[in-house]
């Protein structure tokens, strides 16, 4: 193929380096630096997809970010990604992509008989049409909408790519890399500020890169890569091109999605595709620059029509002609710019200008280049279907109401400029209070909320001259104020053309008898029939409008469309433009990839992985895990060809009839020191504390101040003034905050200090009838008999040379020690007391072992401490102290938390003995009882008894306590199970608590 | 993304801290005898202002110190923040 819209020797593009694409499975060539949408060009392809609603035949419109039309499918290195600009693609050898909305296919849209069977969607459609009847929304409305619809699909692999985030702080953000993004940057580096200059596109230079102007003798575009080479040596600089400023956060925080890799064929090795910068800037310049906007006339949707700007880019960026007989439509003199490009390389235009009698430097030289002007033309039509193949002109009378006779004029292109839209999304999404230059027909920013400043054509100002000085004394006195230097910079002198007022022209009345369709944003297929219809239906605040029409609703943010929609409705109400207002600008300016959002922390990286000392020996030996928190917990020791339910049965088994360790090292512990530290514990804790003699442990549980337990745990008293504490694992975190939080702002005057300890100590839990004798042979030098270390006794120890500390405390319910030994020696302990322990067999259990060890003892855990029960439901209201107070005691005189019929704990077994019952299975009365069925109460945890060999759970049960030996159901819809059920008590093993204390 | 000033540490990112609810709340005396209402009022009645507010944070990936900052609720500005014993006037 060759690229028979390319001309010779214009352009930035590297023609030394040629690059093969696909599209729509077609073979095609481009260079180095080309974008998807210059390459198609090149090649002749102008239809490149279908638009959403109307699959109307889609072209390119724009050259940048705020492109409507050409979005596209890519695939890249085995990896397909949705809604992607073909014109800001970087081309790369080996490019793939694809239309969307268009099936079978571009060339014949099924979903264009929306248009052509006059079958129309106008505004509201969706709202109008798709509502009744209801029964047919998910059979047909909604499978008909998602074929015909959207703009491509999101891959449904796993994403091999890697996304990095970075935070940074900086003196100046500098959003922009036009001529003031360049001259501020410039100005605030020489003073020594550390600065960070963002562009969106591989190029810097913005408007420098085509505009003809002059800048300290130098042209535009040599100045201003001259600037970016001199700032890339300086070290407080910091330059990124492929860089998007995509938010504008509180306190002067904003996010730039930078493009590390999408412009290779696939991704070098260590790098990331994006990465997502968090940025706080002490100050931030939005040099953001400016959109050309459109002028609105009959079927300007068909691909050839296209921003007079874009074809500018096209050709002197990318050196490809958008066409050979030009058309250029436009209101301002920017349209001359592009028409003289088109004739200085051998191509002839036609200018057709809203206005009377513009006169301007600009004009005269197209004069004198002979380009054919008319004034008082405008383009009424726009015709051919897939492509332009001529125009409907008139000329049209002052007042821009009456048209004149149509004329068709052949052309392959029409250019259009309706005048600049300074982009002011950053400042508006600053908080920014914009505000109506009617100068310029457009909104610029106002107030400011934040440390922000917007220049150049962002704030309305399209002189060249103007924009430099303004930026560089901006960038000097905002970097002054922060790095107190004032390095003078000579200010350059600027030669470029004047240019004359333009007319406030936006829109082309419909020649009598014809009834074209007139867009106004061009990616959701918004017409002018559709804001007249919403109008007319009653819509008046512009948000409505937005929401009913879909107008500036598509992923371009109306773009192109947002000024235009607002004129029409201004026009129609008879409102001046300011008083309509515009819609809230959010982020993101540009779409961003959920890759880049999301960052490294995806898959087992979402959330960090805690391990014990011992994992590697659990590891070792078969455990399989489960996630406690966030820390990775042996759930079972798998042996042979075992399944969970029978390894967990054969630990629990072995620990009532011989002795098994479990890893606790993930309890939460917290040092609690100081001469107050047994008032903070009598004060956080339901029961007595301040007679625990030293050497020994105590159970407690602590309340919120609303009455709900909030954890439970065992805290021993070292020494004098040092307690340890322990937590459950989830609740670690929550209760150091707790204790912080009471003694730092509301018992201030404690004298206690706390800190967490949980990862200083490795913890094992040693249970069962025979852990005495192991401990004694673990501990030969201490007296570890009942007397010596009795039920709730502590004591320090040496095993083997390492310092312990051995706790008489049990969860199991058995006979049972905790030992703990700093980290490191974590390993050493646990092969000891495996090695120690063999003759007594000894076997590690895991956390399903121990959920069935406690839930057989009736004793509470996480899934009881649920954040909905009180000490009473817990059977735990023997421990609240009646002469003491504690925090949160206040609440359980609540009315609910002493009613008689209060829920509380108790046992169920099933009346077969042999159902397991699923958790979470509701307790009810008659299971045959019409929905909702009345529920008394829940399972909140479930085991299969070890000791009766039968199931057993423990369940939450309305009035609870006056329950025990009533027969009920326990429902579980979603196991699909009725089980007749027997209320028991919840201590059903040991009930009177000897074991432990044997 | 708030930017806080912590007055044992300076200025951080508010991902550092947790929120801790209205600091204008004071605690009932412990062993006081004390109405519903004033309990109610306590633990759960809260104004939820739209305006300068004065909040607590606790600087959990800091220092761990609770400290009082006083915000606007509604444009998220930061006017000062204390210290835990620190008399706001
Ligand atoms: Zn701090």
């Amino acid at each position: 193929m060759t690229q028979a819209f390319r001309i010779e020797n214009v352009g930035l593009i590297n023609r030394d380096k040629k690059l093969s694409f696909k599209f729509n499975g077609k073979t095609y060539f481009g260079y180095e630096g080309d974008t998807l949408a210059s390459a198609l060009l090149a090649n002749g392809v102008h239809l490149v997809g279908r638009s959403f609603k109307y699959h109307r035949p889609r072209g390119f419109f724009g050259a940048g970010v705020d492109e409507p039309y050409a979005v596209v499918q890519l695939y890249r290195n085995g990896e397909t990604e949705p809604n992607i600009k073909a014109t800001e693609q970087e081309l790369f050898d080996g490019l793939e992509a694809k239309s969307v909305n268009c099936w079978p296919s571009v060339n014949f849209d099924i979903g264009a008989i929306n248009n052509f069977l006059k079958i129309f969607l106008p505004a509201g459609f969706y709202y109008k049409t798709f509502m009744w009847p209801k029964s047919f929304w998910y059979r047909i409305y909604e499978p008909f909408i998602r074929k015909a619809a959207g703009l491509g699909v999101a891959s449904t692999k796993h994403d091999k790519e890697r996304y990095e985030h970075k935070y940074e702080y900086c003196d100046l953000l500098i959003a922009g890399s036009g001529p003031s993004g360049l001259a501020s940057a410039f100005a605030a580096a020489k003073n020594g500020a550390k600065v960070i200059l963002a562009e969106d596109k591989p190029r810097f230079g913005g408007s420098l890169l085509t505009s003809d102007v002059n800048i300290g003798n130098q042209s535009g575009k040599d100045w201003a890569e001259g600037i970016i080479a001199e700032l890339k040596t300086m070290p407080n600089v910091v330059v990124k091109n492929r860089s998007q400023i995509f938010g504008y956060y509180d306190h002067n925080m904003l996010v730039m999605s930078e493009k590390v890799s999408d412009h290779l064929p696939s991704t070098k090795k260590y790098h990331p595709n994006k990465r997502l910068w968090y940025i706080r800037a002490k100050e931030v310049l939005i040099s953001s620059g400016s959109i050309e906007r459109p002028i609105v006339f009959g079927n300007n949707d068909t691909p050839g029509v296209m921003l007079s700007s874009a074809a500018k880019e096209y050709l002197k960026v990318y050196g490809v002609l958008v066409g050979r007989k030009p058309l250029v439509f436009t209101n301002n003199d920017s349209g001359y710019e592009t028409a003289i490009e088109f004739k200085k390389h051998g191509v002839d235009p036609i200018v057709l200008d809203s206005r009377k009698n513009p006169e301007s430097e600009i004009i005269d030289e197209a004069k004198n280049l002979g380009i054919n002007i008319k004034n008082s033309y405008v383009v009424v039509a726009a015709q051919g279907y897939k492509k332009v193949k001529s125009a409907d002109i008139a000329s049209i009378s002052e007042d821009k109401k009456q048209l004149g006779e149509i004329e068709n004029l052949q052309c392959d292109c029409i250019c259009v400029s309706g005048f600049w839209t300074p982009t002011i999304h950053l400042a508006s999404q600053s908080g920014n209070k914009t505000k109506f230059k009617e100068e310029i027909d457009a909104f610029v920013p106002g107030q400011s909320k934040q440390n922000e400043i917007t220049l150049g054509a962002a704030n309305g100002v399209f002189s060249l001259d103007e924009t430099l000085k303004t930026s560089f004394r901006a960038g000097s006195e905002l970097s002054k104020k922060i790095t107190e230097k004032d390095n003078e910079i000579a200010i350059p002198n600027v030669v470029e053309k004047k240019s004359s007022q333009h007319d406030k022209f936006w829109c082309v009345p419909l020649p009598k008898g014809k009834n074209y369709k007139r867009f106004l944003d061009f990616q959701n297929d918004v017409a002018v029939s559709d804001v007249e219809i919403a109008l007319r239906e009653g819509y008046r605040s512009i948000e409505h409008v937005k929401r009913y029409t879909t107008l500036g609703m598509a992923t371009d943010q109306g773009k192109t469309s947002n000024l235009n929609g607002l004129q029409l409705v201004s026009e129609i109400e008879n409102k001046v433009v300011p008083a309509v207002g515009h819609t809230t600008f959010r982020p993101p300016y540009t779409p961003v990839s959920i890759g880049a959002i999301v960052g490294r922390e995806v898959g087992k990286h979402s959330k960090p992985t805690r391990k014990s000392p011992m994992h590697s020996w659990h590891e070792k030996n078969n455990a399989v895990f489960v996630d406690a928190g966030v820390w990775l917990r042996p759930r079972y020791y798998k042996r042979g060809n075992e399944n969970l339910f029978e390894a967990s049965k054969r630990e629990a088994k072995n620990v009532r009839a011989n002795v098994g360790v479990c890893d606790v090292t993930t309890l939460g512990k917290i040092d609690v020191k100081g001469p107050d530290a047994a008032e903070l514990l009598n004060r956080v804790y339901t029961n007595a504390w301040l007679k625990l003699p030293v050497g020994k442990a105590r159970y407690g549980v602590m309340l919120r101040e609303d009455g709900i337990v909030m954890d439970d745990g065992t805290t021993t008293r070292i020494s004098e003034n040092h307690y340890h504490m322990t937590t459950t694992t989830a609740q670690a975190a929550n209760v150091l905050s707790h204790l912080e939080y009471y003694l730092q702002l509301v018992w201030p005057e404690l004298n206690v200090n706390v800190v967490s300890t949980t990862e200083q100590w490795a913890g094992a839990a040693i249970a069962g009838p025979k852990s005495r004798d192991l401990l004694k042979k673990l501990f030969p030098n201490s007296d570890v008999s009942n007397e010596g270390l009795p039920f709730m006794g502590y004591m320090e120890g040496d095993l083997f040379g390492v310092k312990a500390r051995i706790f008489r405390i049990s969860f199991s319910g058995e006979l049972a020690y905790e030992v703990n030994v700093e980290s490191d020696y974590g390993n050493f302990m646990w092969e000891k007391i495996i090695k120690v322990g063999e003759e007594f067999n000894i076997q590690p259990y895991g956390t399903e072992a121990l959920s069935t060890l406690r839930i057989e003892m009736g004793h509470v855990a996480g899934s009881e401490l649920d954040g909905r029960t009180i000490p009473f439901d817990n059977a735990l209201e023997g421990l609240v102290s009646k002469k003491k107070d504690f925090i949160g005691k206040r609440s359980l005189q609540r009315t609910a938390f002493t009613a008689e019929d209060r829920q509380r704990i108790v046992g169920v077994v099933p009346l077969d003995k042999q159902t397991s019952i699923p958790e979470g299975s509701h307790l009810v009365k008659d299971d045959k009882a019409p929905l909702p069925n009345p529920k008394l109460g829940h399972i909140s945890a479930s085991c299969w008894s070890v000791e009766y060999d039968n199931p057993f759970s423990l369940a939450i049960l309305k009035d609870g306590k006056n329950m025990i030996g009533q027969k009920l159901f326990a429902m579980s819809p979603l196991k699909n199970k009725v089980i007749p059920v027997e209320i028991v008590s919840s201590h059903y093993v040991d009930p009177k608590g000897e074991r432990v204390r044997s | 993304m708030l930017y806080i000033n912590c007055p044992h540490c300076g200025m951080r990112s508010q991902n550092e801290f947790s929120y801790g609810g209205d600091a204008s709340v004071k605690r009932p005396e412990l062993n006081k005898e004390v109405s519903d209402q004033e309990w109610d009022n306590f633990v759960y009645n809260r104004k939820s202002l739209r305006g300068k507010h004065l909040e607590l944070w606790q600087h959990i990936s800091g220092c761990r110190q609770w400290i009082k900052v006083e915000r606007d609720t509604a444009t998220h500005e930061i006017f000062r923040t204390f210290k835990a014993d620190e008399e706001v006037a």
